[in-house]
């Protein structure tokens, strides 16, 4: 029996910053799998143009821009270009994220612009765009911010990634309040521990036992295991849940 | 477009307590509307029926078991039941629940104990009985319906508040206990709702001031239908819901952060 329409995305544009790797490419293609049509913003080029194929091959538009949403004066530019080649954007994705391992005293004042930069600023603005964008159409929209267990919990080492991502959080919260109106619905998820590229340092050592200690499932989530999160956020079946901050986690915030 | 796996209950078997009405009614109907069976357990046989209607005429199997869920003892009887029409039970949603509308000092034993025994005490019973029929097939998904009235506090229903507090809590606490067996627990926070529960604040002159203020603080400015829970029910309880557990999602038109 078919599964009810409410988590189809069939004639809808999605733009997933970081798209082509870890838990971006999962959602990009997740997005997909439910119909939606996909621009991917992200610096790597080879690793676009992977992913774009990986996505037509689902049977649905798809478009790669190389964009390093640190630089500012890009990024309307670049929401330009995917609209003009898919259409006007009706889900954004803000995924891309770094994360610089230095202690609070050696962080650098470049380590934290950049930081900041990558995490939330960019975030911010990205929004902001496309916010004025669904707005333009009065046909409502989606936000996604992809915040992390570093917005909620400290720990060492992370200053600048969990400041940023504990300002993504209410980001999310004062854009929800004031996109409501306008039918645009802004949420974000928290992944927890999933095997990207980004945690390989976390994949082995006495802080992996850790982290498998910790986390209630027992075990390092799957970036494909991201996908279903952010199809209900982007999809008809989240139209009343705004501000919401979504574990998916296997439980390690709640123990 | 095909049917999206990641949302799909074919061949599951869900029970949906107080699933005759309000937002219980919605979300049976939607759980069968993704493809599984489906029990309701509730008191009222009437709406019961109708409801089975209903469930029926979507298509995969269905049965309704007339139950006041507050004693204990019909409680694994009515779920060998759901096991013997249906088959194992992949689907838990706690969803029966209601409010007496009085201020703490005015609240008798009596109605401190039946909020408790069936918002709170029926939910971790029922938990209980199902997780143990789950844990040998090493799957399953048990859905609280809890209430934002759980992170509030307010003195028109406190004990309903206090009820789903614990409730949020019980979600954790089976979460973290039934992680290592693949089952996930979460909870569906409605805010404001379009039901009969919500009958009083929507319109009784008595709580004009309290409903007026709920609309203002709510950024959707609305209350929601109970149609408007059934994405999340689905998420929470489906395949796409795989690394969420413990999890608290607040369906509220943004209520609890503004």
């Amino acid at each position: 029996m078919a599964a009810p329409k409410m988590f189809d995305l069939e004639g809808r544009v999605a733009v997933v910053t970081g798209g082509n790797g870890g838990i971006g490419r999962a959602i990009a293609m997740g997005l997909a799998q439910a119909g939606a049509a996909i621009a991917i913003l992200a610096r790597n080029e080879e690793k676009n143009h992977a992913t774009v194929e990986a996505l037509k091959k689902l049977g649905v538009r798809a478009a790669a821009i190389k964009l390093d949403v640190t630089d500012r004066s890009a990024l309307a530019p670049a929401m330009a270009e995917a609209e003009r080649a898919l259409g006007p954007i009706d889900i954004l994705v803000n995924n891309a994220g770094i994360s610089i391992q230095r202690s609070s005293l050696k962080h650098t004042a470049e380590d934290w612009d950049r930081v900041l930069e990558t995490n939330l600023h960019s975030c911010f603005f990205l929004s902001q765009i496309a916010a004025r964008s669904m707005a333009a159409r009065g046909a409502g929209g989606k936000i996604i911010n992809i915040a992390s267990e570093y917005a909620r919990f400290g720990g060492g080492g992370v200053v600048s990634y969990a400041a940023a991502k504990g300002g993504l959080v209410q980001m999310t919260k004062t854009m929800a309040i004031e996109f409501a109106p306008r039918n645009i619905q802004v949420n974000a998820i928290v992944p927890g521990w999933i095997k990207t590229d980004m945690t390989v340092p976390a994949q082995s050592g006495p802080f992996y036992q850790e982290i498998l200690t910790r986390t209630p499932a027992g075990r390092f989530g799957e970036p494909e295991e991201m996908a279903g999160t952010a199809i209900y956020l982007a999809s008809h079946a989240s139209d009343f849940v705004t501000g919401a901050i979504v574990y998916a986690d296997g439980g390690f915030a709640i123990r | 477009m095909n049917a999206n796996p990641l949302f799909d209950l074919t061949g599951k078997t869900a029970i949906v307590t107080g699933g005759n009405t309000g937002i219980g009614r919605a979300i049976a109907l939607g759980l069968a509307r993704a493809g599984a069976s489906v029990a309701i357990l509730a008191r009222n046989q009437e709406r019961n029926r109708a409801t089975l209607a209903e469930l029926k005429a979507i298509g995969p199997k269905a049965i309704a078991i007339g139950l006041d869920i507050s004693q204990r003892a019909k409680l694994k009887p009515a779920v060998d039941q759901v096991e013997r029409d249906l088959g194992p039970v992949d689907i838990l949603v706690n969803n029966a629940g209601f409010a007496v509308l009085k201020p703490l000092m005015e609240h008798r034993e009596e109605d401190w104990d039946s909020v408790l025994e069936t918002n709170l005490t029926a939910a971790f019973m029922l938990s209980q009985i199902v997780a143990r029929s789950m844990i040998p097939r090493r799957a399953g998904k048990i859905l609280n319906v809890t209430s934002i009235g759980g992170f509030k506090g307010t003195p028109i229903y406190p004990s309903y508040g206090v009820s789903k507090g614990g409730m949020l809590q019980l979600t954790r606490c089976l979460a973290v206990e039934l992680a290592p067996h693949n089952i996930q627990a979460n909870s569906l926070a409605p805010g404001w709702t379009t039901t009969d529960m919500t009958d009083w604040i929507r319109n009784d002159p008595k709580y004009a001031a309290a409903k007026e203020q709920m609309v203002a603080r709510t950024p959707a400015a609305r209350f929601a239908d109970a149609d408007e829970m059934v994405g999340a029910a689905l998420f929470l309880v489906s395949p796409a819901s795989s690394f969420v557990t413990g999890a608290d999602l607040i369906v509220d038109g943004g209520f609890f952060i503004a």
